[in-house]
């Protein structure tokens, strides 16, 4: 009983580690940059843009072939001395809008950037009628008169 | 009239329900619009494969209608898709390949086993060329007009479905 117990502890520590290296490891290939600003624009502009193929992963973090493409044609136009605007605008032209992790304004995404606006504006005018409905109606003259009455009379 | 809300629930579930079905099953979130339909094909020179010294440019891409097919030996849908290529070859259209990071030897071996559908493979090693298109995997596809500006593109294995229904039409369309 005792050894079963060790084995499954030690079984579930293995695993952790496991994970823990996977987390630790990360795809960005190791570009020696020669300042730390420029590192830190280029890791900046990696978590702007999403990896064509892996759907949920940006290009700073995914492991695909096609985002360690990506990653160096960042880091060549960078060399190049292109701006972030260029180098969004390089990107955007060759794989649509979908690279884009904040997507630009314009009629297809007019609906995703206004919605939460929408769905408030329904949710306080839903709130506000409820709260009207649940207000005590203002009693009529006859009303309070006979409500006096009944007071009085107890 | 309070009997009407005990559907509520209801409506919001088979709301729910519509646009759940909708965004999963009706769309491929594979499939990414191409950001270049309508452009002009991107320019390169690049090594023909096989043939030595020999370099292809955009140049040699206008003049006719074709297919440009990315491919590589790594990819097992190319291989899927390769019968398709040499019948659609035959039908007169021409296809010309981009050997998509790979390696020229191996893929001048598979093209020796396998036969070859392509006028000509130019040699895109470092994926650059295919950065240009906006290429995310193997097989890509895409239809040039005369002039060499893309007018379709088709992402994953062309087979006789894709051929009748999106390719041959595009063809029509352009001509």
């Amino acid at each position: 009983m005792k050894a079963r117990e060790f084995m499954d502890r030690a079984i579930r520590v293995a695993l952790l580690l496991a994970f823990a290296t996977c987390l630790g490891a990360s795809a960005i290939d190791s570009f020696d940059f020669p300042d730390p600003e420029a590192a830190a624009r280029y890791q900046r502009l990696l978590a702007e843009f999403r990896c064509p193929k892996c759907l949920n992963e940006s290009l700073a973090s995914s492991g695909a072939p096609i985002a360690v493409d990506l990653r160096r044609a960042v880091r060549r136009l960078m060399e190049e001395g292109e701006s972030d605007a260029a180098i969004r605008a390089y990107l955007q032209q060759r794989y649509g809008d979908f690279v884009l992790y904040d997507p630009p304004l314009k009629a297809s995404t007019w609906l995703l950037w206004f919605s939460p606006v929408l769905l408030l504006a329904v949710v306080v005018g839903l709130l506000v009628r409820a709260a009207r409905r649940r207000a005590p109606a203002a009693l009529s003259e006859v009303d309070s008169d006979r409500v006096r009455r009944l007071l009085d009379n107890s | 009239m309070n009997r009407a809300r005990l559907f509520a629930p209801l409506l919001g579930f088979a709301t729910l329900a519509v646009v759940l079905y909708l965004g999963f099953s009706l769309r491929d979130p594979h499939l990414l619009p191409s950001a270049l339909l309508d452009q002009p094909f991107p320019s390169f020179d690049l090594p023909v494969l096989g043939s030595g010294d020999r370099r292809a440019t955009r140049l040699d891409l206008v003049g006719e209608v074709r297919l440009v097919n990315v491919w590589a030996t790594w990819c097992p849908t190319c291989l899927a898709e390769h019968d398709e290529l040499k019948r659609i070859r035959d039908t007169g259209l021409s296809v010309v390949g981009i050997n998509y990071k790979d390696d020229s030897a191996d893929a001048v071996a598979w093209l020796a086993r396998h036969g070859d559908p392509y006028a000509f493979s130019v040699v895109d090693t470092d994926g650059d060329l295919g950065v240009d298109l906006g290429v995310y995997g193997a097989p890509e596809t895409f239809l040039l007009d005369v002039d060499g500006v893309i007018r379709y593109k088709h992402v994953g294995a062309v087979d006789e479905m894709v051929w009748r229904k999106e390719i041959a039409p595009a063809i029509a369309a352009i001509q």
